[in-house]
């Protein structure tokens, strides 16, 4: 696939929705054959991105999430955007096990898992206006 | 005379994907099984679970806690690649037992 494939969902903010994100980026990771295991790493990401929305981009109300992802035969660059509280302590929120959530078994994991199944990520936050993840994921053909 | 007790051992067979929507249903039935039970040894084998993201870290450590404080241990079995990396990466191998 020479032309660059891009795709964008916009859903509701809701547990319900972490499995809904994660297999249409899978799904569409598929088109360029990659391994099982590349699938599995971007479907966690996935799920972990959705997940912080969900648990923490909206503090008591339901709000809109945006998936995009743009796909290339070598990689897959992937985007997980709201438009919520934003994030006040960005460098703390990307250390392992920092929450801010106490008492709901939450592990502050998140941002450590979505770094170490994908190849690149990078976060921009503003309090107030949402925060934008971005993933790359590029495919063990391509580093052959 | 030597008395010996068995250890009460129970396996909880997970299906599905571990997230933060099915993991509190999950919480529920451990919960359960651990309160009702109350087994020397948990074992939870995964080889229905075909992907488990950072919530179940959570969901594992809580259960790792409360078993602890029984004086019971937690196993796991049969994990895939994907779930096994999320175990090596919360370092949850250091306190929780792989068996087969």
């Amino acid at each position: 696939m020479k032309t660059e494939n891009k795709m964008e969902l916009s859903f509701l903010g809701i547990s319900e929705n972490e499995g809904f994100a994660r297999v249409c980026a899978g799904a569409f990771a598929a088109q360029v054959n990659p391994t099982m295991e590349e699938i599995a790493d971007i479907k966690t990401a996935v799920s972990e991105a959705v997940t912080n929305v969900i648990v923490h981009a909206y503090p008591g109300e339901v709000g809109k999430v945006v998936l995009r992802g743009a796909l290339q035969e070598d990689q897959l660059v992937i985007e997980v955007e709201d438009y919520g509280c934003g994030i006040p302590d960005l460098e703390s929120a990307l250390q392992p096990f920092y929450t801010t959530v106490a008492g709901e078994e939450r592990s502050g994991m998140g941002f450590t898992v979505m770094q170490t199944f994908m190849d690149q990520m990078f976060v921009s936050s503003v309090v107030g206006q949402g925060t934008k993840v971005t993933m790359v994921k590029k495919f063990q053909k391509a580093k052959k | 005379m030597q008395i010996q007790t068995a250890k009460k051992q129970k396996t909880l067979r997970l299906k599905g994907e571990i997230d933060h929507h099915t993991a509190e249903a999950l919480r529920r039935k451990m919960d359960k099984l651990i309160g009702d039970e109350q087994p020397d040894r948990l074992i939870l084998d995964f080889s229905e679970v075909n992907l488990m993201d950072s919530s179940g870290i959570g969901l594992i450590l809580g259960r790792y806690k409360k078993l602890k404080k029984n004086g019971a241990e937690l196993c796991v079995t049969n994990l895939n690649r994907q779930i096994d990396k999320v175990f090596r990466l919360a370092g949850l191998y250091q306190i929780i037992k792989k068996v087969k």
